[in-house]
Parts: C-alpha cells; sequence; structure tokens
C-alpha cells in the first residue's frame, strides 16, 4: 500500500528523522497562508501516488505567498500525468506546501526487503537524485548496500560504513547514523516494503534532511497497523480497482481488453491473460478469486464485471483445489440472481468438487457456453468477445 | 522413489480443526495419507476424523513420530506455528497459509538458518507423490505415479499443468508448489537439486512467474548441475508490468522480473520452453519421445 509524501514525512518526522518545514493544502487560500507563515521561498508540490512529478510540472517554487496561491491553483482539482501515471492521470486533490531548502549535496537512502538474502538491505548513494536508476545500472559501485540481520537490529558501525562511504563531512557522520538507524525502526514498526528518501539532502547550513520520501506498507501486514491502513487514498487507484478494494477483491489490475477474467491462482490468471492474447484477444483485467470459499466474492466479481464499460464477455477458468469448485458455481449462479448481467459467460471448471459445481451450473437458468480444455477456454471467450461487440 | 513424501510420511496437521484444515486434511486421508496428528492449541485431547489433537506440536511429535507437518493456521500466526513445528525437529514443514507479513517470514528464514527442517510454501498448495502420500490442496486423482517431477511457483497452473501430463499418459514421481511469495521457504534450486538426486525422476517441468529473480537462480542451476532435462514455462508475458516499488527495487532486481527474461535464461540454460502453457504437457511428451 502507497501513501502520500506528507504523510510519509509525517511517519518520518515521528521517528526522529529531520524534514522541511510544511504543511497541506486543499485550497489556494490555504496554500497561501501556509506560505506565509513559513516565510520566505517556498515549494509547492502535488501530492500523488506517482513518481517523476518535477519533470511532470508536479513541483513548483513559489517566491511569495500570492505566488504560492496562484502555483496550488493550478494543480488542484486537475490531473497529474508522469511517466509512472496512465495517459489519464492521478488527481490531485491536496498540495504540500514546504519551505525552500538551500541544497548543498543530494543523497540516496533506501530500506528494502531482498529476496535473494531474504533480508532488509539499506542502500545508500552519495549520487541521490531523480539519476539513481542510471546511476545503479551504469556504476553499480556508487550504490552501497548493507544487510540487516532481524536479531542484532541496524547497527551504528553499518551506518559509518554508508556514511563514511557516502563521504560525509566529519560533523555530518553522527546525524547520519542516527537518521539510518531511525529509517530502520520505523521500516520495522511499521511492516514497510519500501522506505526510501530520495534526495536526502545536506542543506548549505550543513544539516540532512529528508527532501522527499516514500513509502510503502506490505500489504499482508495491514492486519496490525489499523493507523497505517486508513491513509489509503483510495482515489489516486484506478476507479475499477478502487471499486474491486471496496468489494473486497485485492487482487485485481484494469487492463485495456474486452474479456473480463475470473480465474483462481495468479499464474493460472496469467496463463489465462497469455492464452487470450495467443488468440488474438485482449483480458480487460487481471483477476485472483483468491483462496477464499465465499459466494459473495463472486457475486462482486461480476459486480465488477458489469461496472467495467469494456467487458463484453466472461471468461471463467476455474482448478479447484483449496478453492472448492461447487462454492464458485454457486456465487455465478447467486450472481446472476443478485444482478442484471447480461454478459455472455464462457465457464471451464476443474478440480476438487467439479462434479458437484458443474451441476449446479447446468440445473441453474444461466446461458454459457461451455469449455473443455485451456487453451478452447481462452479460443472461445475470444471468439464471443468478438460476436458481443458486432 | 519420490522426494519429500512417500509411504513413510507420518503427516502432522497444524491448525487442523479449521474449516479449511479439516476438508483437506480429510481429502489427504482419503487419498492414503497417513495423518498421525493435529495440533490446535486449547483442543489436545480431543479427535477429529480419527485423528488425535495436541495442544503442542512437541507432544504430538512425542506421542506419534511425526515427521511432517502440513500448516493452515491464520497469517497473523503461521509465522509463530513454522517456528514451533521446526523447533519440535519435523524435518518438512510444508505452510499452506497465505498473507504472512514479509518480515515474520525474514524472521523465519533467520530462525530456521540453523536448523535441519526443510520449508515449503508459504502461500503455496503443497506437495504430492503420486500414488503415495498428498501433504496438499491439490485434487488427486487428476495425478498419476509416474517419473516426471513438477515444481511451480503457482498453485492452480500446476494442477492445470498436471492434468495435461496425466492426460497425455505421462505420470509424475513427486509434485511441488513452492509457493508464491516472495520469500519461500524452497526455491526452484532447492527443489531441482533433489530431482537431480532421486533416482526415479527422469526430466522435470518447472512453472515460474513474472517477479524476482527465482528462475534465473534455477537457469543457473540447470546449467551448472542439471543432467536431467527440464521443460520450462513462465506465467505473465502480458501481464501489466507489476507494481512500482520506488528506485529500490529496480535497483535491487534490475529488470530480471519480466516473463520473457526469465524464459530466456531458462533456454540459455538448456531447458526446453513450452510455446503456451496450454502445451506444457505437449512439450514434455514430445521431448520424451525424442530422447527414447
Amino acid at each position: 500500500m502507497k501513501i502520500h509524501e506528507h504523510q510519509a514525512k509525517a511517519l518520518l518526522a515521528e521517528f526522529g528523522i529531520p524534514v522541511p518545514k510544511g504543511g497541506v493544502a486543499t485550497t489556494p487560500a490555504e496554500a497561501k497562508k501556509i506560505a506565509s507563515e513559513l516565510g520566505g521561498k517556498v515549494a509547492i508540490k502535488a501530492q500523488v501516488y506517482a513518481g517523476g512529478r518535477g519533470k511532470a510540472g508536479g513541483i513548483k517554487v513559489a517566491n511569495t505567498p500570492e505566488e504560492a496561491e496562484k502555483l496550488a491553483g493550478q494543480m488542484l482539482g486537475t490531473r497529474l500525468v508522469t511517466h509512472q501515471t496512465t495517459p489519464e492521470g492521478v488527481p490531485v486533490g491536496k498540495v504540500l506546501v514546504e519551505k525552500a531548502i538551500e541544497v548543498q549535496r543530494e543523497l540516496y537512502l533506501s530500506i528494502i526487503v531482498d529476496n535473494a538474502s531474504r533480508m532488509p538491505v539499506m542502500m545508500a548513494s552519495e549520487a541521490g537524485g531523480m539519476d539513481i536508476e542510471e546511476v545503479a545500472r551504469v556504476s553499480p559501485e556508487k550504490i552501497l548496500k548493507v544487510y540487516l540481520d532481524l536479531a542484532t537490529g541496524f547497527q551504528a558501525f553499518q551506518g559509518r560504513k554508508l556514511a563514511y562511504g557516502m563521504n560525509l563531512s566529519p560533523a555530518e557522520i553522527r546525524p547520519a547514523t542516527s537518521l539510518m538507524t531511525n529509517l530502520y525502526k520505523l521500516f520495522q514498526a511499521k511492516d514497510c516494503s519500501l522506505a526510501e528518501i530520495n534526495p536526502l539532502v545536506v542543506t548549505t547550513d550543513g544539516e540532512l534532511l529528508a527532501l522527499d520520501a516514500k513509502l510503502n506498507f506490505d500489504d499482508n501486514a495491514l492486519f496490525r497497523h489499523s493507523d497505517i491502513e486508513q491513509l489509503h487514498d483510495l482515489e489516486q487507484e484506478d476507479p475499477l480497482e478502487a471499486k474491486a478494494n471496496e468489494l473486497g477483491i485485492k487482487n485485481y489490475i484494469k487492463m485495456d481488453g474486452n474479456i473480463g477474467c475470473m480465474v483462481n491462482g495468479a499464474g493460472l490468471a496469467m496463463a489465462v491473460m497469455d492464452l487470450i492474447t495467443q488468440a488474438g484477444g485482449r483480458p480487460a483485467n487481471f483477476l485472483d478469486t483468491g483462496t477464499v470459499n465465499d459466494t459473495g466474492r463472486i457475486v462482486n466479481a461480476f459486480k465488477l464485471f458489469t461496472t467495467d464499460p469494456n467487458v463484453k464477455a466472461i471468461l471463467v477458468n476455474i482448478f479447484g483445489g483449496i478453492t472448492r469448485v461447487d462454492v464458485i458455481a454457486q456465487g455465478i449462479v447467486e450472481a446472476h440472481k443478485q444482478i442484471d448481467c447480461r454478459l455472455p459467460l464462457v465457464i471451464r471448471l476443474a478440480g476438487t468438487n467439479v462434479d458437484e459445481g458443474k451441476r449446479i451450473i447446468a440445473e441453474s437458468e444461466i446461458k454459457f457456453v461451455e469449455a473443455t480444455d485451456f487453451y478452447d477456454t481462452a479460443r472461445k471467450a475470444v471468439e464471443t468477445a468478438k460476436g458481443g461487440s458486432k | 522413489m519420490s522426494i519429500l513424501i512417500d509411504e513413510k510420511t507420518r503427516l502432522l496437521v497444524q491448525g487442523i480443526t479449521g474449516s479449511e484444515g479439516s476438508f483437506h486434511t480429510q481429502r489427504c486421508i482419503e487419498y492414503g495419507t497417513k495423518v498421525v496428528a493435529g495440533v490446535t492449541p486449547g483442543k489436545g485431547g480431543s479427535e477429529i476424523l480419527g485423528v488425535p489433537v495436541f495442544n503442542t506440536v512437541e507432544m504430538a511429535v512425542k506421542e506419534t513420530r511425526a515427521n511432517a507437518s502440513m500448516i493452515f493456521v491464520p497469517p497473523a500466526f503461521a509465522a509463530d506455528a513454522i517456528l514451533e513445528a521446526a523447533d519440535a525437529g519435523i524435518p518438512l514443514v510444508v505452510c499452506i497459509t497465505e498473507g504472512i507479513p514479509v518480515l515474520d517470514m525474514v524472521m523465519v528464514h533467520n530462525y530456521l538458518k540453523d536448523k535441519s527442517t526443510r520449508l515449503i510454501g508459504p502461500n503455496c498448495p503443497g506437495l504430492i507423490s503420486p500414488g503415495k502420500c498428498k501433504a496438499g490442496l491439490m485434487a488427486g486423482e487428476i495425478h498419476l505415479p509416474g517419473n516426471v517431477g513438477v515444481v511451480s511457483r503457482s498453485g492452480t497452473l500446476t494442477y492445470e499443468t498436471v492434468a495435461q501430463l496425466t492426460s497425455l499418459g505421462i505420470g509424475q514421481s513427486t509434485c511441488v508448489g513452492i509457493g508464491g511469495d516472495p520469500l519461500p521457504g524452497s526455491t526452484f534450486a532447492d527443489i531441482l537439486k533433489l530431482f537431480q538426486k532421486d533416482k526415479d525422476t527422469k526430466a522435470v517441468v518447472l512453472i515460474g512467474e513474472i517477479g524476482g529473480t527465482a528462475e534465473q537462480e534455477a537457469a543457473k542451476f540447470i546449467k551448472e548441475k542439471m543432467t536431467k532435462p527440464v521443460v520450462a514455462f513462465v506465467a505473465g508475458a502480458t501481464a501489466p508490468p507489476g507494481r512500482r516499488m520506488g528506485h529500490a527495487g529496480a535497483i535491487i532486481s534490475g529488470s530480471s522480473g519480466r516473463a520473457q527474461d526469465k524464459m530466456a535464461a531458462l533456454a540459455d540454460a538448456g531447458a526446453i520452453i513450452a510455446p503456451s502453457p496450454a502445451e506444457i504437457g505437449l512439450t514434455m511428451k514430445k521431448m520424451l519421445e525424442t530422447k527414447s
């Protein structure tokens, strides 16, 4: 799960990491007020769940409160398109107004779990800023890494290794080490999947400051962080993905095709999408029903399909294991009772309790095309979707 | 022979009294698995499906000599369940549970470093040695005893693959679902190593997915150590690119997560790539025919 920059900075501050002074505005008037309180030059930063804001016009500098008001007005209520967003962009509902910082150096600092070593890794570089990925590609030796053992936690020597490695001045070593320790504490305490400060700046006054920050959280751990979960801004998600989330369907990704896919298991769902593409069609979505055996989720999946105007046919491919095919079948029948779904339906069922599942569907009044094997399912769905769009 | 489980496996089920736990325990028993014990704290002394229930894994092992555990405990308590099984000295732990926090798994791996316990999963369908033992969720009837090993990150795509193999008359030695989580207990390379040693496994099917670098590590093992033929498929060539994990994600793994890169690495290592997920069985059949 992602959160906004201003929320990430509030968490950093809570864990003792210095951030610029500032406030959040949802109207131009608020932006003006914050700017006049801060005094002097301020930065106006669009709060969106996407990187690449600077190049896309989502970060501007204002010299006066009046200019802050004007720039905030130009951003608020618009949609920002960056290289990381869809062409429709993401809505700018609030801006962060921050005291402008005189920067001496731009560094990079992050923590992520490294799958290969199965440990969190802290990465630091003296070449922070917008081109850090290019730095990593061209000169990987400029990215310093220390691996973190949960049993010992982050140790001061690891901090010194990174701080001296980034060629910080003697006076900056201690504050840098303590900042890193605090970032690790935050990462662990809040079950982050990513904690990234880029850039971490040294100001002209020689102070270390998190000028930008990105925190992502492990979805699987949100059950123990209700404070974090409530920060989630559904406005930033694709409307259908937000709707899926609201309906309790976590594994839904909107795509650009016209075949609504309901599959159990992520691997099988991806394989179905691969096959649809090979058969000359395009999936409208990725949807993994997950392993919960309740008919409600299936009904909700059908609600999603009928909400998506692009969907011309529905493909159901279920290979039961922990998922029981009879429960899925009941869900499909229930969905057709509850909602007016006239989309053509291609169904393929196999695995745990398949006979019972097929009987339930056959005894209902649902019209559907039965598919026998894997490729047949994709081919029939592609044909059906073409027929439906005529 | 087979790997990891066979007729000698004495299975314990942690979370046996839950709805999923009891449903799948029953199906394992019906398949012929020796389920010797269940563990649910607070329900010790009772019995379910004719299986005695204990309060702790340690007591269960002492009383029943269980030598493998299958875990159906909810995500918030699953890491604890894995540690309990390892602490009791169980050599094979199969964790079915989906949704365990990543940092809990970091802790589990740290604990398992000095233990002899092998973990399969979490977030996996378990494993089956057809005709001998099933410690998982897969429908037993789609399997056929034989000589092809199957290892996969995906549960349901494994069922699909097995059904293809069986319908072509190709039996399986053992099918292992290593699970879809970023930090699995056993990796592709770990399981390939076991198949390479198993004299009844003649060939292996490997089914990967986008994300991570596990397929590249498998490719390295295949290239350097594997003499048995491998048929591979990686799902997700047409999937949308993964959710971006800041710059850090790109720095740590580059572009190695793409299906195309993974299939190229496996092909370069000598694996035969199935042209589509519907042709994994057929690709294996052709390969076996060319060999013989």
